[in-house]
């Protein structure tokens, strides 16, 4: 398939405000980093609560609990790294609660609607794969605090890319009707795979300082696990689509407004509040 | 100046809120212990016991007399089940939660190895779900991690 340009932020956007990749300094664009990485866990950890009571056993609703409850930890380490880099006295709840859309930094894979359970395995497998070689390489990070956490969280991710292909594979290679579903879920969330490997400017500037990741080294490896959990789950590949970037710079799609309305509502309406 | 000998049976003396069979140093977490504070580090990234366990671990040192022992958090290195005492895993056996191994899983209620696993993630992060073959009772598995 030839390839099409990627779907980038109209340069209209581009000139001022949410939209904007801050001018790289160091502090600054450590703080950015960080909310990538915070956001991505905040978010598709409170998509995968949204399962809780709802999953299709009760060893699947635990299942998705517990990695639920990994990612948000995730969050909480990163976020309060952010706050600190900042410098505004923002914890991990002040930047979960208390930003809005566009100040979110997260890819647009994590904050896609869950659909049906072959669409949330599919974003699954995709994310928790990515995030696997990520934190092996941020283990490395020059950026202690950051490869303190990515050394805990790498071995918990790797439950996560497991019960993922498990599930891939099991419906994959399951009945005609949960084939059929797994691979529209796998077809859908393929879209959103280029923008896990984007190299903006900010990306680009932390892995030179040793501090971020160079996404395109870990690239083959990632191809390499997914071809394999397709290959065996008889799945078929999906064909390469039109990229949709611009979730690092603050730019979503309608679903994260509405998955930020039931995160943030009870924090906003009584600030403060404790029980 | 030498570590308070005490110090450490006031840790032993705190338990895990979600095991409360085995102590803050059965488990592991407790990684040092200075005359003016104490290293923590928690098990699992996202476990919501973390906070819980700090402030009882402060409510102990308080009570004890210890006001002016601090408590650090580290990560790293990440803790892993290795750091779980022989004591704690003998009191993790007896209690009905199969101790982590690398290698066969013995039922904690009648000690066949005819064991298999159900679900991979647990009421805990720490824990999978099992199932014995030969007594066929459930038990969980404090996960090798």
């Amino acid at each position: 398939m030839a390839s099409l340009p990627p779907i980038d932020l109209p340069s209209a956007a581009t000139g001022a405000g949410a939209f904007d990749t801050p001018a790289p300094s160091e502090g600054s664009a450590l703080f950015e980093y960080l909310l990538r990485l915070g956001d991505d866990s905040l978010i598709l950890g409170q998509r995968l609560s949204e399962w809780c009571g709802h999953a299709p056993s009760v060893e699947v609703d635990l299942s998705l609990a517990n990695i639920a409850l990994d990612l948000v930890g995730q969050a909480t380490h990163f976020l309060n790294l952010a706050g600190e880099a900042e410098g505004k006295g923002r914890d991990d709840d002040a930047l979960a609660f208390r930003r809005d859309v566009l100040d979110f930094r997260n890819c647009w894979l994590v904050e896609q609607p869950n659909g049906d359970f072959a669409q949330t395995m599919a974003r699954q497998l995709l994310f928790s794969t990515w995030q696997k070689l990520l934190f092996r390489s941020l283990v490395g990070s020059s950026e202690p605090t950051i490869a303190a956490v990515a050394e805990k969280a790498v071995k918990e991710v790797t439950y996560h890319q497991e019960l993922a292909s498990e599930w891939v594979i099991r419906l994959g290679d399951g009945t005609e009707e949960s084939r059929r579903r797994m691979q529209e879920g796998l077809d859908w969330m393929w879209r959103f795979v280029p923008e896990l490997f984007e190299m903006d400017d900010l990306a680009a500037f932390m892995a030179e300082k040793g501090i971020g990741v160079d996404l395109p080294a870990i690239r083959d490896e990632y191809d390499r696990q997914i071809r394999d959990v397709i290959a065996e789950a008889t799945l078929d590949l999906p064909p390469d689509q039109r990229p949709i970037l611009g979730g690092r710079r603050g730019h979503h799609s309608e679903h994260l407004g509405h998955l930020l309305a039931a995160m943030q509502f009870l924090p906003r309406t009584y600030p403060d509040a404790v029980w | 100046m030498l570590t308070d000998p005490g110090l450490w049976e006031v840790l032993a003396s705190v338990p895990d809120p979600e095991i409360p069979v085995i102590s803050v140093v059965d488990l592991g977490i407790v990684r040092s212990v200075a005359p003016d504070k104490v290293t923590i580090t928690p098990t699992y990234t996202g476990c919501p016991a973390s906070h819980v366990i700090e402030r009882d671990i402060r409510d102990a040192l308080d009570a004890a007399g210890y006001r002016h022992v601090a408590i650090e958090t580290v990560l790293s290195p990440a803790w892993t089940t290795d750091w779980i005492t022989p004591e704690g895993r003998a009191k993790l056996a007896a209690y009905g939660i199969a101790p982590p191994t690398k290698g066969a899983v013995h039922c904690p209620q009648c000690g066949s190895v005819q064991t298999e696993e159900i679900s991979r993630f647990g009421s805990t992060p720490c824990k999978s779900l099992w199932r014995c073959r030969d007594c066929a009772e459930p038990f969980d598995l404090f996960k090798c991690h």
